[in-house]
């Protein structure tokens, strides 16, 4: 055929060939799906590049931490008891692990939700257990990255780690793993209903408080009554479990890897159940 | 098997089984209250191209996205290569490649990295550089997807579809926004893909691509197929030529019609739209010029043309197809 319906004319058909096509054969079916390792180290890494090609992201998990922690430990405007950098170390650091894990998170979930990514991924071969586990070990990752400049940062403020480093690692992967899972939690509740501007300004405005009352700049002693409270917080869990950890050199209470162990169940139950992929 | 020559050869590599590769029946879905698809059947043989053709909100979109496992039928059953699309999603998914009407890609990710990444997926895909070249996106490999045109981002979602070398594949609109060279190289591809024994289905409101790559078409509109066959079986259900007319509605065609030789048919399928289809000769034009100027009926667009699709379409509908 070559007038079409409308009256347009086909080129000939040889003439605008781009002459890559490799003859019959070249898309004879061979489907099959990739073996599961193979998939999971491509999307991590994928998700990786992205998270660390992403300005307001790098800036959110590495640039503002460094600076909060080189700010708070070298000028005296916060009120703290003992050696200043013992007590900023864990609790920015709990912060870096929050915006990794939570902010982060939940942004980059909720616009690839928006721009119908998970939707598309979610009719490829790819099994969705194995994006959003992409999605938690590039965070993953990220955190490591965080806790060796935060450490290093640190160390050259005069942090003074305290414990018996066996237990005191240990504790810490705990914690942040906890931490981590209770964040991620978080993350996809909101990103999974809400839409993506809301989830920016959710995401964002929840990170400032928890800054705020989460035991991360200001010691919650500070709060009088409202202590208790926001105690609960997972915020304050991890910021306090590692405080404990590494400043005090004891071993992390149980009570606070309860308080993070119930955020994680209740938000990542709640998030299976309520997460709309498109 | 005999020897000869068939019309219309089974492609290379054509799976021996005679089992369908979909098959809808009475498939329902609801939006709330809205019915988005109304009852839908239709077979989909292996190694050929199927297009659902009609017009924007027919339903074309929810049927392709419950064949693929997106969305749960209201009602009805969904085989896909004999597989239940939701329940048995991971055996399925490998299997197929789907183009969605939009979006679906990282707006951070480069072109290049994104048809890497899902390539990745596949146990055994295409060379994902060779078939950026065939697209004409090498130049724009390393361009972040939100910078590409529309028309890039099409071809690119089509690249995402074919890479892993499905079985079937599903594309919903492939060639909305793009100009018609990369039109035509999306037609090419998609002979190609028959050519190699891969099933298409895809939905089109454009009647001549339909005409031109579908060996079997459904026309869709408001959620049910209201006409299914091959496009020759479709458009000469009526007759090969036409005579086509506007005029003020609502004229009265019994005059037309006792003047018409046996077998031809007067009919005014939308308002205003008049239609005389049958054995078109000379002489019919003029009886039907005649048959004007008795009523002092000044007609306009007044043609002889070959009957498409889209005759076939507004006769069945009353409507015209392009929106």
């Amino acid at each position: 055929m070559s007038a079409t319906a409308t009256g347009r004319v086909d080129p000939d058909d040889g003439a605008a060939m781009t002459g890559v096509d490799a003859g019959p054969g070249t898309f004879a079916p061979r489907p099959g799906r990739a073996p599961l390792t193979r998939m999971v180290a491509n999307q991590t890494r994928m998700e990786l590049v992205l998270m660390m090609r992403n300005a307001e992201q790098v800036m959110l998990s590495l640039i503002v931490p460094i600076g909060l922690l080189v700010v708070c430990t070298t000028v005296s405007f916060i009120e703290v008891d003992g050696d200043r950098a013992d007590f900023f170390v864990p609790g920015i650091l709990a912060l870096a692990i929050m915006s990794a894990a939570f902010t982060s998170q939940a942004i980059a979930t909720g616009f690839d939700r928006h721009y119908g990514v998970l939707k598309r991924l979610g009719a490829t071969a790819l099994p969705r257990s194995v994006l959003l586990g992409a999605k938690t070990l590039a965070v993953l990752a990220i955190e490591a990255m965080q806790i060796v400049v935060l450490c290093s940062v640190g160390l050259a403020l005069g942090w003074t780690p305290s414990g018996e480093p066996l237990t005191a690692v240990l504790s810490v992967v705990a914690l942040i793993a906890l931490g981590t899972a209770a964040f991620c939690g978080m993350a996809f509740l909101l990103a999974g209903t809400l839409r993506a501007m809301t989830t920016l300004a959710a995401a964002n405005i929840i990170w400032f408080v928890l800054l705020g009352v989460g035991g991360i700049a200001f010691p919650l002693s500070e709060f009088g009554g409202a202590q208790g409270l926001f105690e609960l917080l997972p915020t304050a869990a991890l910021s306090s479990g590692l405080r404990t950890v590494l400043a005090d050199g004891e071993v992390v209470p149980w009570h606070l890897l309860l308080t993070l162990g119930l955020w994680a169940v209740v938000t990542l139950t709640a998030a299976t159940a309520t997460f709309r992929w498109e | 098997m005999s020897d000869a020559v068939l019309a219309d050869p089974p492609p290379s590599g054509a799976p021996s089984t005679a089992e369908p590769a979909v098959v809808v029946d009475g498939l329902v879905r609801r939006y709330g209250e809205r019915v988005a698809v109304d009852g839908l059947s239709l077979t989909v043989p292996r190694a050929r191209v199927f297009a659902l053709l009609g017009p924007n909100g027919a339903g074309k979109t929810t049927t392709v996205e419950t064949c693929v496992g997106l969305r749960r039928p209201t009602g009805g059953s969904v085989r896909v290569l004999g597989l239940d699309p939701v329940r048995e999603t991971d055996d399925l998914r490998p299997r197929i490649g789907v183009m969605l009407q939009s979006g679906g890609v990282y707006q951070g990710a480069r072109c290049g990295e994104m048809l890497r990444l899902v390539a990745s997926y596949a146990a055994d895909p295409l060379d994902p550089d060779r078939l950026l070249e065939r697209l004409g996106l090498a130049s724009l490999a390393r361009t972040p997807y939100r910078r590409l045109s529309g028309g890039q981002q099409q071809r690119l979602s089509l690249a995402m579809a074919i890479v892993g070398r499905p079985e079937l594949v599903f594309l919903d609109e492939p060639t909305v926004g793009l100009d018609p060279q990369a039109r035509h190289e999306t037609w090419r591809i998609i002979e190609s893909l028959r050519r190699d024994g891969v099933t298409v289905l895809l939905t089109t409101h454009h009647m001549d691509e339909a005409e031109r790559l579908a060996d079997h078409v459904a026309i869709v509109d408001h959620g049910r197929v209201i006409a299914s066959g091959t496009p020759g079986e479709l458009i000469r259900g009526g007759a090969d030529r036409e005579v086509r007319f506007r005029a003020s509605p609502g004229v009265p065609l019994d005059g037309l019609r006792s003047r018409l030789p046996a077998g031809t048919v007067a009919t005014e399928p939308a308002p205003g739209v008049y239609v005389v289809a049958g054995a078109v000769d000379p002489a019919l034009v003029a009886s039907i010029a005649t048959w004007c100027a008795e009523r002092d009926l000044l007609v306009e667009g007044l043609q002889v043309k070959h009957r498409t699709l889209e005759d076939v379409f507004l006769e069945l509908t009353g409507r015209e197809l392009r929106a």
